[in-house]
């Protein structure tokens, strides 16, 4: 049956399109935005969704990272740097998904212009559940991540891992058009910015 | 089409002047076009390419479909290698029969949906209930609309036609576990509709989706959302099972670098959407399973003016401009395609054989803001000339039209028929009967000449 | 310079008092102005509505009548759009009457389009002394791109106060026989356009369609509000010495 209606569909389609003219597809769109300053653009976007957002020199991210997860029982993903993992202050170990209070990530790289992060599953960014089931999500974004563009994103990442592009928390804009942050995602999104 | 939406009684004028009637419904629409029209312009206006994206996305979408047995066949061989298992169906029947195989297979009697325009067309959930598989929709306007035993009326936002106090009176009407106290804040509502879906999200074991876009190269499928439900639906259970339409897929990975500027900008006019989830095959070893869609898409492939309604990207942007839908709202629309888009896809989807169907490329004053703000540029004004054409004529309308154009093809005649309006001037009634009264009824007519401009430029021109 | 006026069919026989303005609008900029009298239709209300057929057969009368001119003045930019923008697709190339299209299509201007692209006028030298609000139609604002053509025009005009119409860039609800064939959305629009125009204040509302016009007009005047419809080149074509009626 399947199989038939496979032969069928692209038949009808060879017809269907039989004699239409070839297309040539002009890319004269920017490959690049001229952004002067990606760390201070960035968080600006990713403000504009109403994340926290903090600007902090790298070597200052474990502190600030310690800092502002005291007190909450944090889903910490594989490959996490050491630096960045949060003390355990509850003494439970590491946490699951569906009793933590949040998860702490990287990211695969992240867009200027649109205040996006792409995580990849990679190492410290954890499984998409595990960035997806807590209601808080602390992600650390190293200023080298940060491209200006779509079109360089697009070509920084690999399709054969599962991606995830965020941009901002969970939001709706189902009750009249007016945007409500906070569904079924991760409620709060705290990004540190970790400057060289 | 969607069973729900399927013989939908009556026309777009007498549904769209119920509509009218409706001041409720008016407000709401006016208030949410307006607000997303205005978010729309001021993102697209902040990219200076935003002409040349749209070129290169219509172009990638007309390339798509010059060869799009080539394109298919490649997404097919990437999503297998990648774990992933192909189906092929047809029409809405033969969709449906395989989704609820791949159900029944796993054993489950419960599936969480995500919001897709697939499998509303194809009405998958009284499909899957008639095999007794209840569909949840976790989307909070989906959900809305099926707590209300409502039609959605909008692309995006399909419960764009309730305002917060009358979601607030559904939740607390249809949905067991709203609170008591709930209050029509927005925050509120949505905070509502978490709990209610959160423990459904974590128990559930199959999940169905469709896809704004298939990656032909990579067997990539890539959705965008805002809530997050599509995260989870994507995510968690261990089955997934995505409808899609054979439009839908794109040649290439590096595509993406126009859509995703395209469609979150026309759609919900942000910079990007909060969230978009790309997987190839069985990510994360999840079992899944894409089901290719036709059901009259490659009907409208084969007309030439008409296929340019398969770039679609469901935006709806063209809905938020429409002077049309603003007042009519998208059930007159008799489909879930509704506004600009709708009028001229469901026609050519299901064809011009209802009175409905028949009226809704007529459904439009013609004025191009649909156009203009197209992100893959489909003229739809160009395609709703060209399905008037193919449209059935009333045999009055036809007579009358014939006349017309014999008078008009001729300047001895128009001008006779000229000459005698202005012998009639004095006798024409401030209301016109029949058919004219549309006219009359709101509107004075102008008063007819002494001479035309013709016969003064005879006498002294 | 030698024009030939297409005067379009709803002005011929409903408001000849436009083509007489265009007259002696282009007369006073020193055109010569030529009408051929076998014109009639541009075919659009037929194509629109679905009669290509006869739409094709007007489409060819209308280049044989009009062929030769080195430009053709058209006061309404829903016609000279349909000449312009759709001849060509509705007279395929290759079909009968595809070269003369092709030829013809292009020297079709609106009214505003021939002041200031072709003679290069901006102050045609009018005097209409009331306050104006300008309705930018569907056609020639999204079909022939006039942009601030028209406003620039008026402008110019001594004595005219130009007020700018709220919601100024949406339909009309007119839309040739949408108007008849959905009465109550085409109503429903045209109310809230009346609505705008009420709120300026002005005296007259005018526009480079009378198809419009006439629609937003018979409900400005069904509602008994007092608010004139013209056409833009009466007001040009106004001056102290002759006025516009
Ligand atoms: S027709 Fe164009 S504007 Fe309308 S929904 Fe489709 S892509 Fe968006």
């Amino acid at each position: 049956m399947s199989r038939s209606a496979r032969e069928d569909i692209l038949a009808r389609i060879r017809r269907a399109v039989d004699g239409a003219p070839e297309v040539d597809i002009p890319r004269r769109y920017r490959a690049t935005a001229e952004v002067g300053d990606l760390v201070g653009l960035f968080a600006e976007r990713v403000g504009d969704y109403r994340a926290i957002v903090h600007v902090v020199p790298e070597a200052e991210v474990p502190a600030r990272i310690a800092e502002i997860v005291a007190g909450r029982r944090m889903v910490v993903p594989e490959g996490l740097p050491a630096g960045w993992t949060p003390p355990d202050t509850s003494g439970a170990g590491p946490a699951d998904p569906y009793t933590a209070d949040g998860v702490v990530t990287g990211c695969a790289v992240a867009i200027a212009e649109t205040g996006t992060i792409v995580l990849d599953t990679g190492p410290g960014q954890g499984s998409r559940a595990q960035t997806l089931v807590p209601d808080y999500h602390l992600c650390v974004v190293r200023a080298d991540q940060i491209v200006a563009g779509v079109p360089e994103a697009v070509s920084r990442l690999d399709p054969a891992r599962p991606l995830t592009w965020i941009s901002g928390p969970s939001a709706t804009s189902d009750i009249e058009l007016n945007r409500v942050e906070g569904v079924h995602g991760p409620r709060t999104l705290e990004v540190l910015i970790a400057t060289a | 089409m969607s069973a729900t939406f399927l013989g939908m009684p009556g026309n777009f004028p007498k549904n769209s002047a119920r509509a009218v009637q409706n001041s409720q419904l008016r407000y709401n629409l006016r208030k949410a076009t307006h607000t997303i029209r205005g978010k729309r312009a001021s993102v697209v206006g902040e990219l200076p390419d935003w002409q040349e994206l749209r070129a290169a996305g219509k172009a990638i979408k007309d390339e798509t479909l010059r060869h799009l047995d080539r394109y298919l066949l490649q997404l097919e061989a990437a999503v297998t290698a990648a774990g992933g298992h192909v189906h092929w169906a047809r029409d809405a029947a033969e969709a449906n029969r395989i989704v609820a195989g791949l159900v029944k297979a796993t054993g489950e009697r419960e599936v969480v949906k995500v919001k897709s325009m697939a499998t509303q067309e194809i009405g998958l959930n009284e499909a899957l209930a008639a095999e007794g598989i209840t569909a949840y929709e976790t989307d909070l306007a989906e959900l809305i609309v099926q707590l209300g035993d409502d039609f959605p009326s909008h692309i995006l936002v399909p419960a764009i036609h309730r305002n917060r106090a009358e979601i607030r009176e559904i939740f607390l009407d249809r949905m067991a576990d709203a609170p008591p106290g709930l209050t029509d804040e927005p925050a509120a509502l949505a905070e509502a509709a978490r709990v209610h879906l959160r423990e459904r999200f974590l128990r559930s074991k199959v999940a169905v989706s469709g896809a704004n876009f298939m990656i032909a190269e990579t067997g990539t499928l890539v959705v965008l959302e805002s809530e997050g439900n599509g995260r989870m639906c994507l995510t968690l259970p261990e089955t997934l099972i995505s409808v899609v339409g054979i439009e839908k897929v794109l040649p290439t990975w590096r595509d993406l670098e126009v859509f995703l500027q395209l469609l979150p900008r026309s759609s919900t006019g942000e910079r990007m959407n909060p969230y978009t989830s790309t997987w190839t095959g069985s990510a994360e070893g999840q079992d899944f399973h894409l089901v290719l869609l036709d059901n009259g898409r490659t009907d409208v492939l084969a007309d030439e003016v008409g296929r340019q309604a398969l770039r679609c990207i469901r935006c709806s942007a063209c809905l938020n401009v429409c002077p049309v839908y603003e007042r009519a709202g998208g059930h007159a629309y008799g489909s879930v395609y509704p506004g600009p888009i709708g009028a001229i896809l469901t026609p050519q989807l299901r064809g011009m054989g209802s009175e409905l169907d028949a009226s809704l490329p007529y459904a439009s004053s013609l004025c191009g803001a649909c156009y203009d703000v197209c992100p893959v540029a489909i003229d739809i004004p160009e395609v709703l000339v060209d399905l008037r054409a193919k449209a059935p004529h009333g045999a009055a309308e036809r007579a009358g039209m014939r006349v017309a154009g014999w008078v008009l093809n001729d300047q001895a005649r128009l001008a006779a028929a000229q000459r005698a309006a202005s012998r009639l001037r004095g006798l024409v009634p401030r209301r016109l009967p029949g058919p004219l009264s549309a006219w009359t009824d709101t509107r004075d007519l102008p008063d007819i000449p002494e001479e035309s401009f013709r016969d003064w430029w005879e006498r002294e021109g | 310079m030698r024009v030939a006026l297409f005067i379009t069919c709803v002005n011929d026989t409903l408001f000849p008092g436009t083509g007489k303005a265009v007259v002696s609008l282009l007369r006073r900029l020193g055109c010569e102005v030529d009408f051929p009298a076998a014109q009639t239709c541009c075919g659009q209300m037929h194509v629109n509505t679905g009669y290509r057929e006869e739409g094709v057969r007007l489409a060819r009368h209308f280049t044989e009548v009009f062929a030769g001119y080195d430009a053709v003045v058209a006061p309404s930019g829903s016609c000279a759009a349909m000449v312009r923008e759709q001849y060509p697709k509705l007279v395929k190339p290759g079909s009968r009457g595809a070269a003369a299209v092709a030829a013809v299509a292009p020297k079709v201007y609106e009214l505003t389009e021939f002041l200031l692209d072709v003679l290069k006028v901006e102050d045609v030298g009018a005097y209409f002394p009331h306050r104006v609000t300008y309705h930018p139609t569907c056609h020639s604002l999204r079909g022939l791109r006039l942009g601030d053509r028209p406003a620039r025009l008026l402008r110019n005009v001594r004595g005219l106060d130009l007020v700018p119409l709220p919601g100024a860039e949406e339909c009309c609800g007119f839309g040739g026989t949408f108007a008849v064939k959905n009465p109550a959305v085409s109503s429903a629009m045209g109310a809230d356009k009346v609505r705008g125009v009420l709120d300026t204040g002005a005296e007259v509302l005018c526009a480079a369609d009378n198809s419009c016009l006439m629609h937003i007009g018979g409900m400005l005047g069904r509602q008994r509000t007092g608010v004139r419809v013209m056409h833009l080149a009466e007001i040009l074509a106004s001056t102290e010495e002759v006025k516009a009626s």
